[in-house]
Order: structure tokens, then C-alpha cells, then sequence
């Protein structure tokens, strides 16, 4: 058995930045192999929104409010962008437990102890799960076009929606890795993921118009982040339900969806990434 | 001129726990050397601290002649690393974990695979490299981790606890493997439980307790340390001792730190510390003989690093599923009938 070959030289630093986006992709790649070998861990997470989909459409649609009607078709159309944005969400739970879990193998010692970029364990995880995310919208989309959701904009607005709505799926990953590197199981992270999540995406605007809501908790779900990327997608998707309210990101719920993201992004990936780098497994 | 790994005075402290407590080490260019110790005794924090993965408190860590404190990146450049549990990810087969890490080392894709398809070949995983990890063995594993370690031949390595877990043939092969490796000229720092391995293996051994060095040496030195050899004698007949004593001391080597000759009488036993080895015996043998003294055993007894441990420390190494004292093992190794029998030292 012979070790010892001629020397692999080790490449020299290069751009960090270019460095930190190849590593990330490397990891991304790692991460994405091990989604395809346990689909059920996709498949488990599609069942859920599809459930929603069809329990809030037939259960709730009739029975609720939207500007003046209780028309079933009203309520689907209205809740779409709702569901769409929740299950964006709930990426938070499958990074934060996929992050915790590799935080507790040894695994995470031979990436720490490589000339890698510091922050590409965390960003390559995140990045697999904007695909996985990607992919669940899709199959989502589709289920919502069979109950009878319809968008009335051009293909433009609609894409655009669903970027945002990636966006702010992505942001919310970075807020999962900062609860993974913070618990110590990876089902800890999941639940940990999870239960605030209840409260931010059920005090907003996706699934009752806010208008019908006391005013302190209109305000609270007015200025929800989340509210924010539900308002965009309705008014993209061209679908029923739109606040009038002058709150700001009510007013111009596109930007404020996009500062929202962008500020979850900047502020929890330096956590993270602080947390990363200082855990001392 | 410092060695390719240095520290000196490392601390490093958990809550209340002293996990390292001064840490000096030097390990020369191309040499080999065994942290031996028992579990908790600061090994792995030790090694974590000079692979960048841990932060001291304080202390200071050159390896491959760079500091570990300022320049970790630098460092993560020249080392290796096998850690105590396997770092492979299952999921992944034995081929792409090898191309992944040769990846993350900055190599291009296709060089990353030819190098992942050698190494394979050499760690004899080369039939198993398209099944996930999750099916390997320990041992096979054990050396796709290690081949990780060497996807880019660091002038530095690693390695804790290198055979924990693994049968004694995995055990054997992996010797190998790293025996090969420092005939190339790789600074080898090893740690381990196994004082057979740090023998084995190793050029200077330091041995850990409580976060401290206690003692540093070769395996020899270290033996000295504890008596050296000894040449123990049970006559057949009880009234022969005295005789047989008195000839064994003219054999002896009294001196300061040795015990000279000791009788245990109830087993006819005859201890002296002698230097000389097997020629010696072979010499008080035929003195025995010429007057007569019939004899039931006889032997050349070299001390363990189990009992070089016992000695320093005052209690055994723990071995796994045992830690803490060993009932009835006396100071010295002597007397109490552990039958540890070295035939040959490195």
C-alpha cells in the first residue's frame, strides 16, 4: 500500500471571493448529492404545503372575508401567495437541522481543518436548499393550478414573484443555520426551527386580510417581513386581496420584500458565520 | 531551529476544566511522535489546538514554520488531518468524498478525481469507490478518512487516535500505511491509547496526563526511566534463594532509583535489575547450572510503557471500557505478576 506519491502541490490563495464562491458550490454540490440519496426527506417536505393548499381551499374557502366576498375561487387565489410564501419559510427548519447535524460530525473537523473558504460550509448548505425550496414551489404551483389558482399578470410579474419568493426563502435559511449552530441536536433545530415560525406566518396577511385583525396586531402583521413578500406576489400575481393599507411596506411591499431579505441575509449570515467559525465543537 | 511542530505553554480551558494545562512539544522535521495518554487526558485538545480547529488560551503553536495563532489559513495549507471519527460524509461514496476534498484543497475537478482514483487504489477501496460511506466497515472508513488526510500530501500530519475501534488487522494494515508515509518524510504527530502503537509506531513518545506532558523520550529512554531490564529468576528449592540471590547481585546493577536485587520468598522469585540482555542471561544461567541451583523459570523482563505509565503517573492508562485504576498493580510493575513481556525494543 503506497501513501506517499509525488507531492500534490497546494494551490496558492487566490481571489477570496471567487475562492468562496467555488468552495460554496462544492459544498452546495455535497449537499445536493445527499437530498437526491434520502428523497424522503424532499418528498415529506412537498406533502406538507400540498396539504395546506387543499385543507385551507376547501375548508376555509367560503367562509372567509376577502375585499367584500366569500367566494371560494376568491379565497383560493388570495391564499396561494400566502401558502407559497410559508412554505418558502419553512427551508429555516431543513437548514437549521441540516447545519446542526454536520456541526456534530466529524465531518465538520476536516472542513475546518482545510484551506477553504470560511463561510462555504454554511453558504453551500443554504444554496441546496434554495434549489430543494425551488423545487417544492414548483410542484406546489402546479397543485395550486389544479384547485384553481390562476395568475392574471404577464409572465414577467410572475417570475418575478417567484424570485422574491426564493429570496426570501433563502434569507430565512440563513436564520435556520444560525439556530443550528445554536442548539446542540438537529432535532432541536427542527423544532427550534419551526415553532416561531407559527406566529410570524399566521399574524400576517396570508391568510385573513389584515383589515379584519384589532389594530395593534394589524400593525405587528403590516410590518410582518412576511407580509411584505405575501403583498408583493399578490400584486404580481395580479390576485385578489391586496392591502390598502398606508403602512409603508404595504404601499410598496416589492421593495420592502427585497430590503427585508437582504437585511435577514446580511445580518444572520454574519452571525452565522461568526458562530461558525468560533464553535468549538 | 524549531521543529515542523512547536508549542509552547498551550492552555486551553473548558468551564472548569483544565483540558490542556502548558502544553510544550517539538516535533523535528520527518520524526515521528506518540501523544500517549489516557482518555480525557488532553490528547485530541492538543492536536485541535495546532490544527486550527481550537482556539488556546494560551500559548504558542508554529507548524510547517508557521503560526497557528496568526495565520490559521496558512497552516490549514501544509497539514493533514485524521481525526478521531472518521470525516467522511455517508452519503457520498468513497470517490466523491475524495474528489470533494481534493476540490475544497483547490484542485481542479479532473485533478481532483485522478488524484481520488489513486488514492483509492492504494487504500485498497478502489472495488467499493462508487458505494456510499454508509456501507464501508470501520476499517474501510478509518482509511478513506486517512486518505482524505493525504489527498494532498501535507508536509504535516495529523492523526488522532488513528486505530481506535479498528481489529487488529485493520490495525496492522494501517501501520503500514503510516509507517510508509514517514519514510516519504512526513512530521507525523500521533496520538493514542495503545502503548504498543506509540512503540510501534513512533520516534519519541510524550506522555499526557491532565494536560501536561509529564515525560518525553523514545520508548527506550523512557523504559530506563522505569528500571530497564530485569532478570527474574523462581529457583526450585526455597533454601537455594539465598545462593541464588547472592549470585544475581554480582549480575546486578545497584544503584540510585533501583531496587537491587529483590526476593519475593513465598514465590521463590528473584528479582535484579541487570543491563546486558540476552547475553547475560545466557551467562547466569550457566552459573546456576555450574553450582547446581535447579531453576523453574527464568527471564528477561523489559518494562512496558504500561508500566513506564504506572510509574510516572501512579496509575494505569485506561484502555477502553476500563479507565482508573488497576486493582493490585504495584508501583514499579514488579512483584505482582503482570506478565507483560517485551522481547525486542525499537
Amino acid at each position: 500500500m503506497s501513501a506517499v506519491t509525488d507531492a500534490v502541490r497546494i494551490a496558492a490563495p487566490g481571489n477570496p471571493l471567487v475562492q468562496s464562491v467555488r468552495d460554496s458550490l462544492i459544498v452546495a454540490k455535497r449537499n445536493l448529492i445527499r437530498m437526491a440519496r434520502i428523497p424522503e426527506v424532499i418528498i415529506f417536505g412537498l406533502v406538507q404545503p400540498i396539504m395546506f393548499v387543499v385543507l385551507f381551499s376547501y375548508v376555509f374557502g367560503g367562509s372567509m372575508n376577502i375585499g367584500g366576498t366569500t367566494s371560494p375561487q376568491v379565497y383560493r387565489e388570495f391564499l396561494m401567495a400566502g401558502i407559497f410564501a410559508q412554505t418558502v419559510t419553512f427551508a429555516t427548519a431543513g437548514a437549521g437541522a441540516g447545519i446542526a447535524e454536520d456541526m456534530h460530525k466529524g465531518l465538520i473537523d476536516r472542513f475546518r481543518s482545510l484551506p477553504m473558504a470560511r463561510g462555504a460550509v454554511l453558504t453551500g448548505r443554504t444554496l441546496a436548499d434554495l434549489v430543494q425550496t425551488a423545487l417544492t414551489l414548483l410542484v406546489l404551483a402546479v397543485v395550486a393550478l389544479l384547485v384553481g389558482w390562476r395568475t392574471h399578470t404577464g409572465a414577467g410579474e410572475v417570475l418575478a414573484a417567484f424570485g422574491l419568493l426564493l429570496l426570501s426563502g433563502y434569507a430565512f435559511t440563513w436564520i435556520g443555520a444560525v439556530i443550528g449552530l445554536s442548539v446542540r441536536t438537529p432535532e432541536a433545530a427542527t423544532s427550534g426551527g419551526l415553532v416561531w415560525l407559527f406566529p410570524v406566518t399566521f399574524v400576517s396577511n396570508a391568510f385573513v386580510d389584515t383589515d379584519q385583525m384589532t389594530p395593534w396586531l394589524r400593525h405587528i402583521a403590516e410590518w410582518n417581513p412576511f407580509s411584505a413578500t405575501v403583498q408583493a406576489c399578490r400584486e404580481l400575481f395580479g390576485n385578489p386581496g391586496v392591502s390598502t393599507s398606508d403602512a409603508w411596506p404595504m404601499q410598496h411591499p416589492v421593495w420592502a420584500s427585497l430590503i427585508w431579505s437582504v437585511l435577514i441575509i446580511l445580518f444572520f449570515r454574519t452571525l452565522a458565520v461568526h458562530k461558525y467559525r468560533s464553535a468549538a465543537s | 531551529m524549531p521543529g515542523a511542530i512547536h508549542a509552547e505553554g498551550l492552555v486551553k480551558t473548558f468551564g472548569d476544566v483544565k483540558a490542556l494545562d502548558g502544553v510544550d512539544l517539538d516535533v523535528p522535521e520527518g520524526t515521528v511522535l506518540g501523544l500517549l495518554g489516557p482518555n480525557g487526558a488532553g490528547k485530541t485538545t492538543a492536536v485541535r489546538c495546532l490544527t486550527t480547529l481550537l482556539r488556546p488560551d494560551r500559548g504558542k503553536a508554529v507548524v510547517a514554520g508557521i503560526d497557528v495563532l496568526e495565520r490559521p489559513d496558512a497552516v490549514r495549507r501544509s497539514i493533514g488531518l485524521s481525526g478521531q471519527f472518521a470525516a467522511v460524509d455517508e452519503y457520498l461514496t468513497g470517490r466523491e468524498n475524495l474528489q470533494m476534498v481534493g476540490q475544497l484543497y483547490r484542485m481542479r475537478a479532473r485533478a481532483a478525481k485522478a488524484r481520488a482514483d489513486e488514492l483509492l487504489e492504494q487504500f485498497h477501496l478502489a472495488d467499493a469507490a462508487d458505494r456510499t460511506a454508509k456501507t464501508y466497515s470501520g476499517g474501510m472508513r478509518r482509511r478513506l478518512d486517512l486518505a482524505a488526510a493525504l489527498v494532498v500530501s501535507p508536509p504535516v500530519m495529523f492523526m488522532d487516535e488513528p486505530t481506535t475501534g479498528l481489529d487488529p488487522r485493520n490495525r496492522q494494515e494501517l501501520w503500514g500505511v503510516i509507517k510508509e508515509l514517514v519514510s516519504g518524510g512526513t512530521t507525523l504527530l500521533l496520538t493514542t491509547q495503545y502503548l504498543e502503537e506509540a512503540d510501534h509506531l513512533a520516534h519519541d513518545i510524550a506522555v499526557v496526563d491532565h494536560g501536561r506532558v509529564i515525560a518525553q523520550g523514545t520508548s527506550d529512554q523512557l523504559k530506563a526511566r522505569t528500571g530497564g531490564e530485569r532478570v527474574e529468576v523462581v529457583v526450585h528449592e526455597r533454601q537455594r534463594i539465598q545462593e541464588a540471590s547472592a549470585l544475581l547481585d554480582r549480575f546486578g546493577l545497584p544503584g540510585p532509583g533501583r531496587g537491587g536485587t529483590q526476593v519475593e520468598e513465598h514465590m521463590r522469585k528473584i528479582t535484579t535489575p541487570v543491563s546486558g540482555g540476552a547475553k547475560l542471561l545466557a551467562e547466569i544461567i550457566r552459573e546456576l547450572d555450574v553450582r547446581g541451583i535447579e531453576i523453574d523459570d527464568i527471564g528477561l523482563r523489559r518494562p512496558t510503557l504500561d508500566d513506564v505509565f504506572l510509574s510516572l503517573t501512579g496509575h494505569a492508562p485506561a484502555t477502553e471500557g476500563e479507565d482508573g485504576e488497576r486493582p493490585g498493580a504495584g508501583r514499579g510493575g514488579t512483584g505482582q505478576g503482570r506478565p507483560h513481556r517485551k522481547e525486542t525494543a525499537q
